[in-house]
């Protein structure tokens, strides 16, 4: 927000909102919000990070501003990440030339265990694996960001992004007066065209498109639901859909439809009982089959999580290189690999001032902020890492930027990140704005819900 | 040699089932030491679903059956020009990286006894090859061949720890020592023809299948039987372990119970 001790042009609209707006009145638009998000029931957890499913997220009203220079670089960097890593999953299931050329070791590719042998050789419909790449970012400088991480299989939190927006418009339309705030209400549609454009070869109508979801006990329920509808698709569960012949049924009251494209929001591992866990109650018996022959099509692509491993992140800018011969154009965050013994030896040198990740943890679970841990905490997680450092990665701790943001004293800057929904398929789409997550509490970097985190609305302006 | 199979498996559930889903690995693919010649899989009332050849060089073909059913026929009948190659595999298409073949499985899991199997086999030898060879007859000495004392379930540790099993034992066995000296195998499932007067036999059969880097090549290791594949045997599928390389996959809707019959006949045709 601020750039040597000034704020930034674009916040500086916002002032006289912040100013006009008294502490009474701050409180009544808050529990107005919050009214708001329990009355649609938003509760869901983000990003699978479990914990009490009928929490409320906190909502800031404060929203997070970009200009729209900034946005387009923003822009063709996600985009161009987002092209690297589906041409990296069709060539790792295919002959695998980046291995072959020694860009990126065999062993990170194919011992892999997001790899996934039942599709090697399959190239699914306009060779898109990952539908939707969610992109976390931070920001450290005016012209710097910093890539997190990359989701390829099911990124969530994307319901947030609308209805943060749907909240804010409904509770200060003056502000979508006087702003040239650029709309992120096409999302659902662009979803559902991304969607539709990777239907199957055997397809040949206007295909129908169904959201599988493991159920309403699931923390995102809420999210696929809401997807559903918005853009006026089945949601359905392993059981309203079974394999007939060469294609996948939808059990309906008119009696049975075909389903082309499922997007689904399960695991791998549940998809099919026949070809991986048996035990899955939660997918469709027989659908790897009718997959593999061309006769529906699964996104995010069973087989993509290979590309956002933690440890395959290191190579994403090697990627861009590698496949699209273009100069990567978001940074990664300088990634030390503890199964390097050098490495690792720099990294149990400075704990203290690093942040260490589990390879394949998420949600800010496991993990060591090092400038903030307790000598004892580090020497812990130090006899962690000693013990299997193959699981850990370590990253400089950044200086994220900081948002303003309502805080009982009125408002202070607090730690921010971005996650902005790619959708590949016919076309590479973005819209304008993403999810912002905030660090609630006072100098922390953690943005996680369950460690205190909120979220924001954001905005891009329009020039 | 020239062989015909016939492979009859029979599913009956006590009470009619709704429906049937199974994905098929029952169509041996064409490479140096076999051919098909004439092969055909029938299933009764099924509907043919959608095939394709994967990344490991199977055919994998769908079908589904619609219930009310009470009694499905799975019907193999082919044959089929093996020749000897010496266990070793050519010719045959496959996409899959070598290296895919470490990773570990439940049935496949190296305990320290098999562990300890494989690095007294490894001993005095650096040749992977020879390595293999001497595995497999550690694994055979070790597991003595008895069919009933151990089941479809039953892991790579669990066998040797009961030191007798049958031929999917002695082939996950195989696995998890050549997995845990770095050597990618996998599970092969299959027919083997019974000959006059050789060891135990059973003719829907499974071995495994060890990667050579110096060869650039599968090989296979038979150590029910204490030899590599010659002509005697057909190839119809590969995995992880045997659940993953399994001929047949199948789930039913409903709730009857379900029963199983197989045979298997493969006979050398007179020349």
């Amino acid at each position: 927000m601020y750039e040597d001790g000034q704020v930034r042009p674009p916040y500086a609209r916002l002032e006289h909102w912040t100013r006009a707006m008294p502490a009474e009145l701050r409180h009544l638009k808050q529990a107005e919000a919050e009214a708001l998000f329990r009355r649609i029931g938003i509760t869901f957890a983000v990003y699978g990070e479990g914990g009490d499913p009928d929490r409320l997220i906190p909502f800031d009203m404060f929203p997070r501003v970009f200009t729209q220079a900034e946005w387009l670089r923003l822009e063709r960097g996600i985009k161009q990440r987002a092209r690297a890593l589906n041409a990296f999953l069709v060539d790792v299931y295919g002959r695998g030339e980046i291995v072959r050329a020694g860009r990126i070791p065999a062993h990170l590719v194919y011992r892999n265990a997001a790899y996934e042998k039942a599709v090697v050789g399959f190239v699914p419909p306009r060779g898109v694996y990952s539908h939707i790449v969610g992109v976390d970012l931070v920001r450290t400088g005016p012209d710097q960001f910093y890539v997190l991480e990359d989701n390829c299989r099911t990124p969530s939190g994307v319901s947030y992004m609308l209805e943060n927006r749907e909240i804010m418009m409904r509770m200060f339309p003056a502000l979508f007066r006087e702003n040239p705030i650029l709309p992120v209400d096409r999302y659902p549609e662009l979803l559902r065209r991304t969607l539709a454009s990777v239907a199957p070869a055997k397809c040949d109508r206007d295909p129908t498109v169904a959201i599988l979801t493991p159920g309403h006990y699931n923390s995102a329920y809420y999210e696929h639901s809401f997807l559903a509808d918005m853009m006026g698709v089945e949601l359905v569960e392993g059981q309203d859909l079974f394999v007939e012949g060469e294609f996948v049924w939808m059990r309906t009251t008119e009696g049975p439809r075909k389903v082309d494209v499922i997007y689904r929001r399960i695991d791998d591992a549940f998809l099919d009982p026949l070809c991986f866990r048996p035990d899955s109650a939660l997918g469709v018996p027989g659908l790897m089959d009718v997959y593999r022959s061309g006769g529906v099509t699964i996104a995010s692509a069973p087989g993509a999580g290979v590309a956002d491993d933690k440890a395959i992140y290191t190579y994403v800018p090697e990627m861009v290189r590698f496949y699209l011969g273009e100069a990567p154009i978001l940074e990664n965050v300088p990634t030390w690999q503890c199964a390097r013994a050098d490495e690792l030896k720099h990294v149990l040198e400075n704990l203290h001032e690093l942040v260490v990740k589990e390879v394949h943890g998420s949600g800010g679970y496991g993990m060591l902020v090092g400038p903030c841990s307790t000598k004892a905490q580090i020497a812990a997680f130090r006899a962690k890492i000693e013990a299997n450092p193959g699981n850990y990665i370590a990253q400089p701790t950044l200086a994220l930027s900081t948002c303003p943001t309502f805080v009982e004293e009125g408002i202070a800057p607090r730690h921010v990140d971005l996650r902005p929904y790619c959708l590949m398929g016919e076309r590479v789409e973005l819209v304008p704005g993403g999810l912002t997550r905030v660090a609630l509490t006072e100098g922390s970097l953690v943005v996680n819900s369950s460690q205190g985190g909120g979220v924001k609305d954001t905005w891009v302006l329009a020039e | 040699m020239i062989l015909t199979v016939t492979h009859r498996t029979l599913y009956r559930y006590d009470a009619p089932v709704r429906g049937v889903v199974q994905s098929h690995r029952l169509t041996p693919a064409a490479f140096e030491g076999q051919r098909p010649r004439d092969w055909r899989v029938t299933v009764t009332g099924g509907v043919t679903g959608g095939g394709f050849r994967d990344g490991a060089g199977d055919w994998v073909q769908g079908y589904t059956v619609q219930g009310p059913v009470s009694e499905i026929e799975v019907l193999v009948e082919g044959v089929i020009e093996t020749a000897d190659t010496a266990g070793v595999l050519r010719g045959h298409r496959e996409a899959v990286a070598p290296p895919v073949y470490l990773r570990k499985t439940a049935a496949t899991r190296a305990d320290n006894a098999l562990r300890a199997l494989a690095e007294k086999a490894q001993t005095g030898t650096q040749d992977p090859l020879d390595q293999a060879h001497r595995l497999m007859a550690a694994v055979a000495d070790a597991i003595d061949y008895r069919p009933g004392q151990t089941d479809a379930g039953t892991s790579a540790a669990e066998a040797l720890a009961r030191g007798a099993g049958v031929c999917q034992d002695h082939a996950h066995a195989m696995i998890a020592c050549a997995r845990s000296l770095g050597l990618p195998a996998r599970y092969v499932s299959g027919y083997l023809m019974a000959g006059e007067d050789e060891g135990p036999h059973e003719a829907a059969h499974a071995w495994a299948e060890i990667w050579i880097e110096g060869l650039s090549a599968w090989v296979g290791f038979d150590a029910a039987n204490r030899c590599c594949p010659n002509a005697q045997y057909i190839r119809l599928g590969s995995g992880f372990d045997a659940r993953d390389a399994a001929p047949i996959r199948g789930t039913a809707r409903g709730t009857g119970e379900e029963r199983l019959d197989v045979t298997v006949a493969i006979a050398a045709v007179q020349q």
